[in-house]
């Protein structure tokens, strides 16, 4: 009977296009991996591990490029969350024009980010840009700087822009967690005497918990593939201070050295796995107790 | 304690109108400009523009041939999108109604897709092989592919609070399983139908990369590269960037307007249980 009514078939499209396009090519990469493989070459030869060796030298800018995404995610991870939370507290507040809030803290969201990149060029443009403009007008002209070109700024600089970007998805989120909390537990509080600070850090936090582990599952999972930001604003630069994993894919993909490009995606696809896997983990016992 | 009351609630609006003014002033920022003329727009400032040019969207369109690229993003994202809906929730119904170790592995396989990162190089030859490399229908399926397992997450969701007795009641009516799908169980996947809808169309026109892998053709663009390729001609003319800035998000933006609702209600349903 469920055979029947539930036919496998009805799976199988959806599942034949996410293995071939997406398992498929995954699969290959490993395997090619471990080969010379580029493209201007028809030859592909077997060159064990020397991809990796390349990628984990401290001659080669690659470690750098991890270090980097690595300190991207986690402090996109913490700057979201806090700011997300922060605003979702604040909304859920009696605050005036609750929805138009909303609505326009999150349309950021929806911006396309090369359009968001083009845009930031412009603010932080060092001359005519808004934001030394601000500063400048407000008679802050130390601390006027060359936001996307300065060594010390530009990957901060980028950060900013991902958080300004990707807090109100978080935010929202975070307070559709909130909104689902049951009043009687602040009402218990009230009686008790207890006050704002006291209420969010013995009520909300805790029963925010679910809500705030998949933000930083979501986080995680967007931070380490982090390419846009990156690729419109400085493309990696000045120098390559702001290099990430996937820029350097990229550049492994222009150059056509397909074998070290295939080798660090193959690097993020094994450490994305495990990750994933854990999350989805996490994700699906919610599910079912829930 | 009633003093505090009332200097908080101003307090708190004031910040939050800030917090709403950062969000807004990139975008306000581009459509004070896009009206403006050349020399006036070179420095990008807050200062309106002293006669409104509305000539900039029409330079813009000629120059940056922005109608062929509108019509390749909206090809790309809608078709995508409506595979991506009919073949999800195909997969996701059978898959919350099996309820065996099998189909639980399927489906975590399938989800699993959220996280992997995509092999671009590896998928060249793909491509290659079913002769998909450097065409539309090639950006259709890659997209379509890459909506899939997030779509079928929460179409999943969704398809256990649909009542099993209605698929009972169709079989002894007669109907087969495409029949009983299409007529009795789609239809009660709306709300979730639409929200995988939109985000998967403005996700797919916010898209970039695989254009940029797999297309040689600026004639096959969507919007998103076409408007990078002019900032990249046109850097000088900030009135033009913004004028074509403005028509690259007017879509998305008029979409989450009015989907906002669904939107939402996605996002959350997939992460947080009421």
């Amino acid at each position: 009977m469920t055979r029947r009514i539930y036919p496998f078939y009805f799976i199988a499209i959806a599942l034949f296009f996410y293995i071939v396009f997406a398992v498929v090519p995954s699969l290959m990469g490993i395997y090619l991996s471990f080969t010379d493989w580029n493209s201007y070459s028809r030859a592909i030869h077997y060159v064990g591990l020397d991809n990796y060796r390349t990628i984990f030298s401290s001659d080669e800018n690659f470690m750098h490029g991890i270090r980097n995404t690595v300190v991207f995610t986690i402090a996109t991870i913490v700057l979201k969350t806090i700011v997300g939370l922060l605003i979702a507290v604040l909304v859920n507040k009696g605050i005036k024009l609750k929805n138009v809030h909303r609505v326009v803290i999150f349309l950021p969201s929806v911006v396309p980010m090369l359009v968001v990149g083009i845009i930031f060029k412009s603010i932080f443009n060092p001359e005519t840009g808004l934001v030394n403009g601000v500063l400048r007008a407000v008679g802050l002209n130390q601390w006027t700087q060359h936001w996307l070109t300065d060594i010390n700024w530009a990957f901060k600089s980028i950060i900013a822009v991902d958080v300004w970007k990707g807090a109100g998805y978080i935010m929202v989120i975070l307070l559709a967690g909130i909104q689902s909390i049951s009043h009687s537990y602040y009402e218990a509080a009230d009686i008790d005497g207890a006050g704002p600070w006291l209420k969010f850090k013995y009520i909300t936090l805790p029963l925010l918990m679910p809500a705030l582990t998949v933000t930083t599952v979501l986080n995680l999972l967007y931070g380490l593939k982090i390419f846009d930001t990156v690729y419109v604003l400085t493309n990696g630069g000045p120098g390559y201070a702001t290099e990430v994993v996937y820029t350097q894919v990229f550049n492994q993909f222009t150059l056509g050295s397909y074998g070290i490009g295939t080798a660090l995606i193959t690097v993020l696809f094994v450490i994305m796995t495990i990750l994933g896997y854990f999350a989805i983990k996490l994700m699906s016992r919610e599910e079912q107790n829930g | 304690m009633i003093t505090k009351q009332w200097i908080r609630g101003p307090i708190q609006n004031i910040v939050i109108g800030l917090v709403s003014l950062i969000a807004i002033i990139p975008i306000l920022l581009i459509v004070v400009n896009a009206l403006k003329a050349a020399p006036e727009a070179s420095s990008m400032s807050f200062s309106l523009p002293r006669e409104l040019h509305f000539s900039n969207f029409a330079t813009v369109i000629e120059k940056g041939k922005l109608g062929r690229s509108f019509a390749n993003s909206l090809l790309y994202s809608t078709v995508s999108s409506l595979l991506c809906i009919l073949f999800s929730s195909m997969a996701a119904y059978v898959l919350g109604r099996n309820k065996t170790k099998f189909y639980r592995f399927l489906y975590l396989f399938m989800i699993m897709g959220i996280a992997l990162p995509l092999n671009y190089f590896t998928l060249i030859d793909v491509m290659k092989w079913t002769h998909l490399m450097n065409t539309q229908a090639g950006i259709i399926v890659l997209y379509m592919v890459t909506q899939i397992p997030f779509s079928v997450f929460i179409l999943y969701g969704f398809i256990g609070g649909v009542p099993k007795e209605l698929d009972e009641a169709g079989v002894i009516d007669g109907c087969g399983s495409l029949r009983l799908f299409f007529s009795v169980i789609f239809p009660m996947l709306q709300p979730a139908a639409v929200t995988v809808f939109i985000l998967s169309f403005l996700n797919t026109w916010n898209e970039f990369l695989m254009p940029l892998y797999y297309l040689n053709s600026a004639q096959k663009w969507p919007m998103t590269l076409a408007v990078y390729n002019f900032f990249g001609q046109f850097q000088q003319s900030w009135n033009l960037v913004s004028a074509d800035i403005i028509l690259t998000i007017l879509p998305v933006i008029i979409i989450y307007l009015l989907g906002q609702r669904f939107i939402i209600a996605g996002m959350t349903s997939g992460s947080v249980k009421g």
